[in-house]
């Protein structure tokens, strides 16, 4: 099938951007969606134009590298990453837009890749539990019910792709925040510091410069690992009980 | 800033401040619109009117209407507020969204809907409130021997004029849908999120959004139709308060 | 070169110990005047430079992907062993040493491999004591499995994602050091050299895949945590991003390399299904104990299969050759992966592939008419789930088509008993060195090598190691590294200005190719001296014929595939070599020519009982082969059999 592209091209973090149309032809259904722009980067390679920078790394799902804001939506129509995204659910002669994350945090590299370390660095504020290496007792010497380490789980899985706020209005990435906070929160190792890791999260979350929630429910509804809005809402109560109860005046 | 502030200005303490609010407002809206139910008996407004005098005079119910304007206000600074954070959260808008497909309406356009209901809060007000407080136009009526001012004649007039109800029924349908995403979103917020109730919340609210704009929508429809059919005449309220106003002066 | 594998002397079982009690110790205070820097922040990495940190030593982490997060040990699906013997089902320290000892046909180091079933135990109370919500029973305690053919319970897991919440553990651990201030996390950063100085690893070269800028950095010591090179053959189960060039550069300047041959092929992926196929996807081996592997027995039928004129369906019972069951009736579906793999190769060689001709059917139907669909679903929901999103058939419905695809590579930088490579004060973890697995790694136990070295190996040894270097460390300043940076520059510079016509990936597809062909799944003495050519001449061309666009100073995609690719091309002929000297078949490497006569890999114990470590000589000059002779006392040298 043939399909026009209009891409953001931005060729570095301080240049300004804009939207381009490029025409691929002969795309089978079968390609993921990084392979059908593997093949116009090779393309655009052998014309002597520089290729389309995204990201991108397991190319299964499972690492969060890959992003793109495809035709008005992250990881494009199905609820899945990119890279899991088939050619298949395009027609012929569609035309795609494909954008990069747009967010404060979110800064754009160049083309389609934005800089995504807020991320990191609110894991590094407090999404850990404190234990050194060696310091560990025996891993059934705390019996976790079931359906608690369940829920841990699933809040576990979120992949930090950050596609909760490119589909949030207010680019606001309380679903990541509240994922980790929930699991750890849930957890009885985490318990200790849950008050401290909560405050210091959400603190770092809204000095990266994300919006805040307005329940909308995007996030969750464009997350490719579903996390559940239960967990901002666990997030919610564990920060204002935190901040009603802790000691860190 | 003390830890209090603070931690009412982190983006989960101004959401926490709209919830808190909003749960105010719409407990207001119950207590409103069942006193307005008097104004459908037809009894020349006595009921109405006794009930107002209740309301402006009582010691108890001044203090909490006077919590009630706070409220209103911080719901609406901090509307302001938590918008431009959030729209700052994204300087570069997408060139095409979809939206639509993962989150309601409603629930993206709070601020433009709570705008309207706003606009519409401050004709009410002129209307009725500032009439009541500081118009020199409201015509006395004596029950049992004790005045009252005769608020009915200003509602009558006013909802005789087929313009002033459709203001009135339009901003109540953008109520309704402000109240059918605002009313479970304040749980959530809170953090009342849980598998049992969480359905049952949102059920509610969403027949809380449908039902309460009803009822309030009743009053003006019944008084607009009483008018017609000639069961209230108009011109007699219009009279006193034409009376009333030459009196003032 | 006489290689001194560093294995303390005494039993077995007390090697480590005594060895970790002889070591010297560096004084608390003194270890902040250290600095080491760790490359990778995969299980091993992010591990590594954790607990480095925690002891008190300045760390610099080092990762290609945006965000320590995204290292590959996150793909791992199925789970993590662990001699707990939590099941009361017979496991014990010695019985997981001598499984994977014995998984990998006897090619791999006794000492190392007891160590590794020795600390799997404390791996799983660290991860749960950091969060990871590993699958819990109804009581509260930990739950197992069994995998991969174990006769025991040993597997750990968390879903079908034990990968990503270990090394989401490992993050966590290296964020809290992050924010100490002990570790300095450089992402987008790539390797390209490693700085020698007097003999001992110093430093290292990066570039900032951002900005092109190439920066020295200097240290105490180097430990190199950069997985394994599958991405040579193309097509791999492999990240996009995943290189050997961090292991190759080590080579280069001096650290041998071992077993480069060892390749593992997964026999359940999906196959390949076009040209601008860019990556290969691995179904969890979990499926091939409800699934049954068959092609059809005549060529006709497969025919028919392959151009859609015959629906799977229509093939009658007998006409299926369900060729697993019927050459191993004992073990059926369930042989070890180089076996499976191997005969899906053999039946697709003869034409009775489906599918592009490169597939088997990995049949469900039985397994869901006997116990369900919702028993089936219940198991294996996501992987159907999975299989379905990529290629758009309903395996309820049609049976799943599957072919081999390269997975691990056993093979890597050679390292003693304290994970030391030739080249003082460079150490290699996890994937990126040879140790553990032999011939062949055993399912949930590269997950369970990463944590093991970067957790409890590496952080005892290095202090060792430290004890006896100066505190200061050199200036970035020195000219080796001034010598080095000149290089990288001067590397850069050639591959940016050869003007040719042929892309990386171009290139890089047919190294996968020649590489696949020939050192593949099955591998001869003539087809290795072809595919040595071959390579050579590629490599001849790429230098002469690549087409790159751009500059240095910037975001540059193209360049840095070329970077990696280059490397590949030179690491591709030297596993041709390994494979064309060993002239035996063991686990992962089949030599056609030695196989018993029922077809099976045949060991040669006698002349190939060493880990074959190569020594670089010099551009386009033949590797000096080492020999590290493998003496094994606690377990007896057997043949497999899967009959």
């Amino acid at each position: 099938m043939n399909l026009t592209l209009k891409i953001w091209r931005q060729k570095n973090a301080d240049a300004s951007g804009k939207m381009q149309t490029y025409n691929v032809t002969d795309i089978s259904p079968e390609m993921s969606f990084l392979e059908m722009l593997d093949v116009l980067n090779e393309d655009l390679l052998k014309k002597g134009e520089d290729p389309i920078a995204f990201d991108h790394d397991c190319r299964e799902g499972i690492c969060g590298m890959c992003s793109l804001f495809i035709n008005g939506k992250p990881h494009g129509p199905s609820q899945t990453t990119t890279c899991q995204l088939h050619m298949r659910s395009f027609k012929d002669g569609d035309t795609v837009y494909i954008e990069p994350w747009r967010a404060k945090a979110f800064p754009v590299v160049k083309d389609l890749t934005v800089d995504r370390s807020s991320f990191d660095r609110i894991i590094q504020a407090g999404g850990y539990i404190s234990v050194n290496t060696g310091n560990a007792p025996d891993a059934n010497e705390m019996p976790i019910p079931k359906d608690v380490v369940d829920e841990a789980m699933s809040s576990a899985t979120c992949i930090g792709c950050g596609a909760c706020v490119a589909a949030c209005k207010n680019a606001s990435a309380m679903l990541f925040v509240s994922a980790k906070v929930s699991q750890l929160a849930m957890l009885p190792q985490g318990k200790p510091e849950k008050q401290k890791r909560v405050e210091a999260m959400v603190a770092q979350m809204d000095e990266e410069g994300f919006g805040a929630c307005t329940n909308t429910g995007a996030c969750s509804a464009e997350c490719p690992k579903d996390i559940s809005l239960t967990n901002i809402a666990r997030m919610n109560r564990e920060y204002f009980g935190a901040k009603a109860s802790s000691e860190n005046v | 800033m003390s830890w209090f502030t603070e931690s009412l200005s982190s983006s989960l303490g101004r959401k926490l401040i709209m919830s808190l609010t909003g749960i105010f407002l719409i407990t207001f809206l119950v207590v409103h619109v069942a006193g307005n139910l008097q104004l459908l008996k037809l009894d020349g407004g006595e009921s109405f009117n006794i009930y107002t005098k209740f309301m402006t005079t009582n010691p108890i119910i001044k203090t909490v209407s006077y919590l009630l304007y706070a409220g209103i206000l911080a719901h609406v600074i901090y509307s302001i507020i938590l918008t431009r954070v959030n729209r700052s959260a994204r300087p570069v808008k997408y060139a095409y969204e979809k939206a639509s497909t993962n989150s309601t309406w409603a629930s993206r356009n709070m601020g433009l809907l709570g705008a309207v209901v706003l606009f519409f809060l401050v004709v009410h007000m002129r209307s009725f409130w500032f009439e009541m407080k500081f118009g020199d136009g409201v015509p006395m009526v004596e029950y049992d021997g004790e005045d009252y001012k005769n608020l009915y004649a200003l509602v009558v007039t006013a909802f005789s004029q087929w313009w002033y109800v459709l203001i009135y029924l339009v901003s109540l349908a953008f109520l309704g849908f402000h109240l059918s995403h605002g009313f479970a979103s304040a749980f959530q917020t809170l953090g009342l999120n849980h598998k049992k109730y969480t359905p049952f919340i949102e059920k509610l609210g969403l027949a809380f959004a449908i039902i309460v704009p009803i009822l309030f929508a009743t009053q003006p429809i019944a008084i607009f139709f009483w008018t017609q059919t000639g069961a209230l005449d108009p011109s007699v309220y219009e009279e006193m308060i034409k009376t009333a106003q030459l009196a003032g002066q | 070169m006489k290689l001194d594998s560093q294995v303390p002397e005494g039993p077995l079982a007390e090697k480590w110990d005594k060895h970790k009690f002889n070591m010297k110790l560096v004084n608390p205070a003194n270890k902040r005047k250290y600095e080491v820097i760790v490359v990778g922040t995969g299980l091993a990495g992010a591990a590594a430079a954790a607990s480095m940190a925690e002891l008190g030593y300045n760390v610099k982490a080092f990762c290609f992907q945006d965000s320590p997060r995204r290292a590959h040990s996150i793909a791992a699906q199925g789970g993590i062993n662990a001699a707990k013997n939590y099941q009361n089902d017979g496991d014990s320290i010695f019985r997981l040493f001598y499984d994977t000892v014995k998984g990998g046909d006897y090619r791999s180091r006794e000492a190392n491999v007891y160590r590794l079933a020795e600390v799997s135990v404390n791996i799983i109370d660290q991860a749960v004591a950091q969060g990871v919500p590993f699958a819990r029973d109804y009581g509260g305690l930990l739950a197992n499995r069994s995998f991969g053919g174990a006769q025991v319970s040993r597997t750990f897991y968390a879903r079908g994602q034990t990968g990503q919440q270990l090394l989401l553990g490992a993050y966590s651990a290296l964020s809290r050091q992050i924010a100490a201030g002990k570790v300095k996390m450089f992402p987008r950063t790539e390797l390209l050299d490693i700085v020698k100085i007097d003999g001992k690893a110093q430093g290292i070269i990066t570039r900032n895949l951002i900005t092109g800028k190439i920066e020295s950095h200097s240290a105490h010591a180097v430990m190199l945590c950069t997985g394994g090179y599958g991405n040579v053959f193309y097509l791999s189960t492999n990240a996009m991003g995943s290189n050997g060039s961090a292991a190759w550069r080590a080579h280069r300047k001096g650290a041998l390399f071992a077993n480069p041959c060892f390749t593992q092929i997964h026999p359940t992926c999906i196959p390949v299904h076009g040209e601008y196929q860019s990556k290969l996807t691995l179904m969890s081996e979990s499926l091939r104990n409800d699934g049954r592997v068959w092609v059809p027995k005549t060529l006709e039928d497969a025919e028919a299969l392959r151009k859609g004129e015959k629906k799977p369906s229509d093939i009658a019972e007998e006409d299926r050759d369900y060729y697993l069951e019927r050459k191993y009736p004992s073990f059926g579906n369930l042989v070890p992966r180089d076996v499976a793999s191997r005969n899906a190769k053999y039946v697709c060689d003869e034409g009775r592939g489906v599918g592009t001709g490169l597939a088997v059917f990995l049949d469900f139907r039985d397994a869901i008419e006997r116990d369900g669909e919702d028993v089936i679903s219940a198991k294996y929901g996501n992987l159907f789930d999975m299989y379905q999103q990529i290629t758009d058939t309903n395996p309820y419905k049609e049976p799943m088509m599957i072919y081999p695809a390269v997975h691990y590579t056993m093979g890597g930088l050679w390292v003693d008993y304290n994970l030391m490579t030739t080249v003082p004060g460079l150490f290699a973890l996890g994937e990126a060195n040879f140790s553990d697995h032999g011939a062949n790694r055993l399912g949930a136990s590269a997950l369970m090598q990463g944590l093991a070295d970067g957790y409890f190996v590496a952080p005892y040894t290095i202090g060792n190691y430290l004890t006896n270097v100066p505190y200061e460390k050199p200036s970035t300043d020195h000219e080796e590294f001034k010598k080095a940076e000149a290089e990288v520059n001067e590397r850069i510079n050639k591959l940016l200005n050869i003007n040719g016509n042929k892309t990386v990936d171009e290139f890089h597809r047919e190294l996968g190719k020649i590489m696949w062909d020939y050192c593949g799944m099955s591998r001869t003495a003539d087809g290795l001296k072809q595919a040595k050519k071959l390579v050579q001449e590629l490599r001849e061309e790429f230098w002469t014929n690549l087409k790159t666009i751009g500059t240095n100073d910037e975001l540059n995609l193209t360049l840095e595939k070329a970077i990696r690719v280059a490397d590949f091309m030179e690491l591709g002929e030297l596993m041709i070599d390994d494979a064309f000297n060993r002239e035996e078949s063991c686990g992962g490497h089949f030599r056609e020519e030695y196989q018993t006569p029922e077809g099976e890999a045949l060991r040669n114990d006698e002349d190939f009982s060493y880990v074959s470590a190569w020594e670089y000589t010099g551009e386009n000059q033949p590797w000096n082969l080492h020999k590290e002779d493998l003496i094994f006392e606690n377990v007896k040298l057997t043949q497999r059999s899967y009959k």
